[in-house]
This record gives C-alpha cells, structure tokens and sequence, in this order.
C-alpha cells in the first residue's frame, strides 16, 4: 500500500514537472502573444489592457500557477487561430486519439503474443524461420508507410474501406470503430513484431533455467511447463517493454491520422503548430504527456501484480 | 523395482559424437538407498537424469534399457514416461534457489504432482500438501503455503522440493546433489530427514553426491564413477573400508581426516 | 545451424546498407537527372528503362529525388546521433560514475523527458525553433540525448565498482582519465549497439517528421515528404508512394539486421 501512495506521489511530481517544462518551453517562444491575437488591430493602449488582462506582466512562476490552476479546471486558454477556447477544440478530438491508441495497443497484444508463443513452441520447424524473416522485416517498416499500403490494397484495390471516409462516433460507434481498425493495425504491426521477437526469445530463455526442468520432473506435458510456468515469467519483461512502447504508439497515432484522415488530435497538434498556434499545442503537449504518464502507472501497476518479488519490497 | 542395463549416453551437438556415460549397469530394490559417487564430469548426473526421464532427446544418443516395473523408461512412449515423472519417479535437484518457479506460491508448487497425477478435490489437496510440508518439518505450513520462493531460505527451500517430490508418494526419490549448495548444519539435517522418509514410507532413495562422507552416513549401496565408467560398486561398508580400486582409495583419503575418524 | 542464421542477418544487412550507402554516395555527385528538373511531359510517367522509378506529379524522376532524399535523411540522422552520443555520453558518465544527489535529479529530469513520445518532444521543439534541416537535428538530437544517457550510465555504474577500476584510483589516476582510458572503452560495445539502434530512430523520427510537413522543408528533398505528397497520387501513381517508402524501409531493415548480426559476434 506504502508504495502506490510513493508511486502515485512520483505520478503527481512528474506531472507537475512536464506541466512546468511545456510551459517554460512556450515562454522562450520570441513573440508577443498579445501582438498575436490583437493581429492588425494591435494599438499601444489595447496591447499593453490585453498584457495585463492576460497577466502577462507578472512573474513566470506566478503565471505558471495561474496557467496550471485554469488548466486543471478545464480552461486551458484561448486559440490564436481561432476565437475559441482551446477546451472545445480539444473535447471533440480527444476519444478519437484514446480510441485509437487503446485499439493499437490491443492490436500489439492480440497479434504479438500468439506469434511469440507459436516461434517460440516450434523454433525449429521451417515455417519458424520463414517467420521470423518476416517479423523482421514488419519490425522496419514504418507504420505510416503501413497506413499508406493499406489504403491502396485495402482501400483503392480491394476497396475494403474508403480511405479518408471516416465516421464520427456520433453516427455509429460500431463505424467508428470500424475505420479506426486499419489505422490501429498500421500502427501495431511494427511493435508487434518486436514484441514477438521479445517474446519468443524470453521464453526460449526462461525454457533454460532450472525451474522448467523440475516442472518436467513432476510430470508436466510441453503446455503445461508453457501456460502454467514460463509465461507466466515471461510476461513480466514483455509488459515493461509494452510500457515503454506505449510513448510510441501515441506518437503513431499522431502520424496515423494524416493517413487515414482522421480528425484526432493529432491534426489540430500539426495545424497548430503551422499556424503557431501556441496555447493550442501546448495544451495538446500536455494532455498526451498526461495520457502517457498515466498508462505507464497502470502499467507500473500491472507489473506490481504479475511479479511477486517486486510486491515484498 | 529398478533395473539400469548397459547405459550409454552419447552427446551429438559437435561434430564429434562425445560419450559421457558408458555401459553403466545397476540395480535397485524397493526401499534402496543407493549412492552414487563421483567428481563433476563423472557422469553421475547424466545417469540421474537419464533414469528420471529428463534427458532432452535432441541431440542425445541414449542407448541400453533403463527398466522401472516392468517399463522400459528410455524407450517408451511420452505418456507413459510423463504418468511416471512425479507419480512414482520424483527429482530433487541441486540448486533450491533457482530450482522453484518464482511467481508460484510454495503451495501451489508443492501440490504440482497431485494435480497433475491424482484426481483429489481441491480440499483434499490442500490437505495433502499442509501434511507434506509439516512432514518436512516445515513450520506453520498453512502459512508457508501461500509464500513465495523468494521468502523462503535454502534450506526450507529445499525441504519445499522435497515435500513435492513426495508429495505422490513416489516409489523411487533421485536426489542429484541435493546438499551442495547448503550450509554444512542444514547438510546435516536434510540427511536425516531424507533417512526418516525412507523410514516411514520405503521410499527408496538414489542419492548422487560428490562427498563420500555424505554418502557414507545415508547409502547401503555405493557405485563410484570416473569419466562416465563405473570404477566400483559394492555395500556402502565395503567400499569404505576396503576400496579396491585406485580411484576409490584416492576418493576416501580425500576427506578431512576429522571427518573420517567421527564417521567410522 | 545456429551460427548460420545470425551471419546471415549480419550478412543480409551488410549487404543492404552497403547498396545503400554506395547509391547514396553516389547521389552525392551524380544522379541520372536533376532531382528538381519539372517536366510537363514525363508527368506520371511509369516504370522505364529511362526513369527507373518512374516520375512525380511534376514530371521529376523519382530515382533522383530518391537519392538526393536519402542522403539528407543519412546526413540528418548521422548529425542527429553524433549530438545524442556526445551529450548523452558525457552525462551518462558524469552520473554514473559520481552518483550522489547530481545522479538524482538528472535521472529524475532524463527520465520524464523519457517517457514523452519522442515525437513529441521534437515537435516542442520544431515549433519553438521553426522548421527546416538544421532545426530539425537540432530538435531531434535533443531527443536523442537520455536514452544515451540512460545506457552510458549503466554501464559507467558497472564498471566503476569493478577491481581494476579501484585499482587504478588506489594508483592515483584521475576521474577523467579513469573514465576515458579504463571504463570507456570496455562500455564501447553497449554503446555501439546504441548508436546502431539510435541511428535507426533517428532515420524513422526523421521520415515521420518530413512526413507530417514540420521537417525538412523544399528545396531540400526528404523521403518522408515525397510519401506523404505521393499519398496524393497513390491512384495514379502509386510507384511514388512505393519507392519512397520502400527506400525507407530498406534504410531501417539493413541497418537493423546489422545490429543484430553485430549482437551475436
């Protein structure tokens, strides 16, 4: 219990700390940002009302606790492009990229452990080898080079789907989930493939050590030593390694929805950042570092369950 | 109940064909405690192994009959070895540190064998398993059996193996160096605790040890191997006192003196 | 059997990124076209023995554009990886061999940037700086900096500890030259595989950036802009989209094979 509270408490500090980091990175931007929102309307009096309007005069510290305490509450500023709040822009476009990343994680998890059990189980059979070229080469290819041969064999060719055809949620959420499987699929494929290399070759390794061996001796078959012993080790390292890789399937995603043209957060961030749309990308910055850090705390977690030495401790 | 004839065990992972056991023969009776004796490389291991049916049969070469009740263990099918491993046939190996899976409760380890082997309700088997870790002179068993390996030390570690490995009341124990790793004082004990199962329930023991010592205090019968060959084999009392070959004189001045002279 | 399958990855990807390092060179100085000549009648115009990789929407041949692109994107990620092993190597040695409090919150701060998508942290720094080649191996050598640091530092951890290290203290050597002379080079092969691995991100970090619009801007041409140009097009012309992506992973596939093959020597 004493370690979730420490481990909750080091959540809440490295929060704190990417939160002050994305802000202080906007604050080095050269520019006035009350030049940038009066535009052509900017004279000497408005500029200076709108400084001390948006605080602009106070101390940086000061405004990041302004910044951080209106953040927390929902209101996370206003656009520069637009004359909205960065909240509304955001509130739409944010269950799309979730969406999208939970159904790629499921995707690496789906197609990476049967694989990595089945190279590991017949490691000598031809067909293995064949695999494993191939795991290979998906571990090289880009997801978003994926998305593209997608959308021409499976959109153009074989017109599966149309490509750039998204739907809302709104309209169907079975649709919705619909289009995003291809997506979520491009982005899977090269981190599952790693994942099933790492897989295979844990259990090849666990398959050394002592303990299998006793399983034997008490006369287990082949699965039983596989299901009921290895995996269950091996799984530790695999669910680390798909923490880790977490940070790069949001990153996947962001590129993805160029591909496959969906209106997620990933576009507003590219837009934005185009259009020097500060208070947008920051906030976007911020929300998915948010996303990351949480699910590597649940995954911190996951790992607490699977691994009994760590618990002790 | 145990025959070994003409074994021979042959390495075929290089090039050249590397013999490790040679013609090595043996028998047992039920309630036997046999040694065997012998430095690393020996082929003492190799030989447990063989007749606990845990040789990996990829790049081995096995040849000769290892007869248990009337089965041929290296050459009959998988099933009919795997309902014996465990069942009638258990191992106890060297390394209790790393010999136990380490996300598995002792519990759950410890009842392997009847869940595998025996078809007992849950309750039953826990009853089993609370009596056999007791029987091992474990404390608190209830407690233990939800414990993980990394709780434990070695020598309770130890004890764990071997209430799983009587767990079925096997007819045949191997115990392949099962006190190396431990402290000279739970040496001691493990000893006499494996004495008092053969006791109780006729187990019959093969105890492989490179400490003639050791094998002095526990084995009626001693076989002592060099280089894969079988150099002596006799009663326990025999060899000790009246080795006839080299090696095995060369063996017994090995041992501390003080030792010698407290166990004669 | 064993020992075949690993030479032949190491083989395989020796084989691939020597190709492409010797096309790439040879973009240098000479490409069969222009990589910028327009020409209105070659637009779209196929696989030939004239254009080997056929043309874009304006008429330029693709061959061209491929090489002159691969070679920035070498060029990116070469310059990209000196900046993350320099600075990551010296953190990494100054904390894991000091320790102390300076290990701490160096760790702490390396670690939250680690747990960002790297992409991300690129992109804070593509829009504070702006875009272009040299902003964008400025950002992403950023990027690259803690998880050098991180391996750097394991491993000056271990050595530091060992006998011959103490020795060398005991003799009275140096901290710098301890770190230089005893504990580098035998941290060298871990770090090698690093900077393979590394070059390997910085190649796919770079294709995605050019991709998304925010990395190398023209006239400089970019692999990951002619794929995301010949999205476009993939309909008329999807050769483009082929050999550009194609390229890419090739780029990646050899070297990643030759870390591998380079693992098990």
């Amino acid at each position: 219990m004493r370690y979730v509270v420490k481990k909750i408490g080091i959540l809440l500090l490295t929060l704190l700390l990417v939160s002050f980091l994305a802000f202080l990175a906007f604050q080095i931007i050269p520019g006035d940002p009350a030049v940038k929102m009066l535009g052509t309307q900017a004279t000497p009096e408005k500029l200076s009302a709108l400084r001390e309007q948006m605080g602009l005069d106070r101390p940086m510290l000061f405004r990041y606790a302004v910044w951080l305490k209106d953040f927390v509450l929902g209101d996370m500023g206003t656009s520069y492009s637009y004359n909205m709040t960065v909240g509304s822009m955001l509130s739409g476009k944010l269950p799309i990229t979730l969406t999208l990343t939970f159904l790629a994680f499921i995707m690496i998890v789906v197609i990476a452990i049967p694989f990595g059990i089945y190279t590991a189980k017949h490691k000598d059979r031809k067909l293995s080898k064949v695999l494993n070229a191939v795991n290979q080469i998906m571990m090289s290819i880009p997801p978003f080079f994926i998305g593209i041969l997608f959308t021409y064999f499976f959109g153009l060719v074989l017109r599966w789907f149309i490509p750039g055809g998204y739907i809302s949620y709104e309209m169907s959420v079975i649709r919705f989930i619909g289009y995003l499987i291809f997506p979520a699929i491009a982005i899977a494929i090269p981190k599952a493939a790693m994942t099933t290399k790492l897989l295979k070759d844990i259990i090849l390794e666990q398959t050394k050590l002592d303990y299998v061996r006793t399983a034997y001796s008490r006369g287990n078959r082949t699965n039983g030593v596989l299901y009921h012993h290895v995996l269950k080790n091996a799984m530790i390292p695999v669910v680390t390694f798909l923490g880790m890789t977490l940070a790069d399937i949001v990153a996947g995603s962001i590129i993805i929805e160029q591909v496959f043209s969906i209106p997620g957060l990933g576009r507003l961030l590219i837009t934005s950042i185009s259009n020097r749309d500060y208070p947008v990308v920051q906030a976007i910055i911020v929300c998915i570092a948010f996303i990351v850090i949480m699910i590597n705390f649940i995954v911190d977690i996951v790992y607490r369950i699977l691994d009994p030495r760590v618990r002790g401790q | 109940m145990l025959d070994v004839i003409d074994l021979n065990i042959e390495f075929h992972d290089h090039l050249i064909p590397e013999t490790v056991v040679f013609d090595f023969d043996m028998h047992m009776d039920a309630g036997d405690i046999v040694g065997i004796v012998g430095e690393s490389g020996s082929g003492k291991t190799m030989t447990a192994l063989a007749i606990a049916g845990l040789l990996s049969r990829h790049d081995m070469q096995k040849r000769g009959k290892i007869i248990f009740e009337e089965t041929d263990l290296l050459n009959c099918e998988r099933a009919k070895l795997r309902s014996i491993q465990g069942n009638e046939i258990s191992m106890v190996f060297q390394e209790p540190m790393t010999s136990l899976n380490p996300v598995k409760k002792i519990g759950w380890q410890v009842e392997e064998s009847l869940r595998i082997h025996k078809d007992f309700s849950k309750e039953e088997r826990y009853e089993k398993t609370i009596k056999a870790l007791a029987d091992v002179e474990l404390d608190a068993p209830e407690k233990l059996y939800h414990k993980y390996p990394y709780e434990l030390s070695g020598g309770m570690r130890q004890r764990v193996m071997i209430a799983a490995a009587l767990i079925c009341n096997p007819k045949l124990i191997i115990a392949d160096e099962i006190t190396t790793a431990l402290d000279v004082t739970v040496q001691a004990q493990i000893i006499e605790l494996l004495k008092k199962v053969n006791k109780r329930n006729g187990t019959a023991i093969l105890f492989i040890s490179h400490d003639l010592s050791l094998v002095k205090q526990i084995c009626s019968r001693v076989i002592v191997m060099y280089q894969g060959n079988i150099v002596e084999q006799g009663d326990a009392e025999m060899i000790f006192h009246h080795p006839q070959e080299e090696y095995t004189q060369k063996l017994i001045a090995a041992i501390p003196k003080i030792i010698r002279k407290s166990k004669v | 059997m064993r020992r075949w399958n690993k030479d032949f990855n190491f083989y395989i990807g020796f084989v691939i990124t020597g190709v492409v390092l010797l096309l790439v060179f040879l973009g240098i100085f000479y490409t069969p076209y222009d990589a910028e000549a327009m020409s209105a009648a070659d637009k779209f115009a196929g696989i030939s023995l004239h254009h080997l990789m056929g043309c874009d929407n304006f008429g330029r041949d693709i061959f061209s554009r491929i090489l002159k692109g691969s070679g920035t994107t070498l060029f990116i990620a070469l310059c990209t990886v000196l900046i993350g092993v320099g600075i990551g190597t010296i953190i990494g040695a100054i904390t894991g061999y000091y320790g102390g409090w300076l290990d701490e919150v160096l760790m702490r701060f390396n670690d939250s940037v680690l747990a960002f998508p790297s992409i991300l942290v690129a992109l804070v720094f593509i829009s504070i700086l702006g875009s272009g080649k040299y902003h964008v191996i400025i950002a992403l050598g950023i990027v690259f900096i803690p998880s050098f640091a991180r391996i750097v530092r394991g491993e000056f951890m271990h050595y530091r500890n060992l006998d011959y290290v103490q020795n060398a203290k005991l003799m009275g050597a140096g901290d710098i030259r301890i770190m230089f002379v005893h504990i580098l080079p035998n941290a060298w092969p871990v770090i090698a595989s690093a900077i393979i691995i590394g070059f390997n991100n910085a190649v796919l970090a770079e294709a995605s950036m050019s991709f998304l619009g925010i990395g190398v801007q023209p006239p400089d041409p970019s692999l990951g802009r002619m794929l995301s140009e010949a999205q476009s097009y993939l309909f008329r012309a999807p050769w483009y989209a082929f050999f550009s992506g194609l390229t890419i992973v090739l780029m990646i596939l050899g070297f990643a094979l030759l870390s591998e093959g380079m693992k098990r020597k």
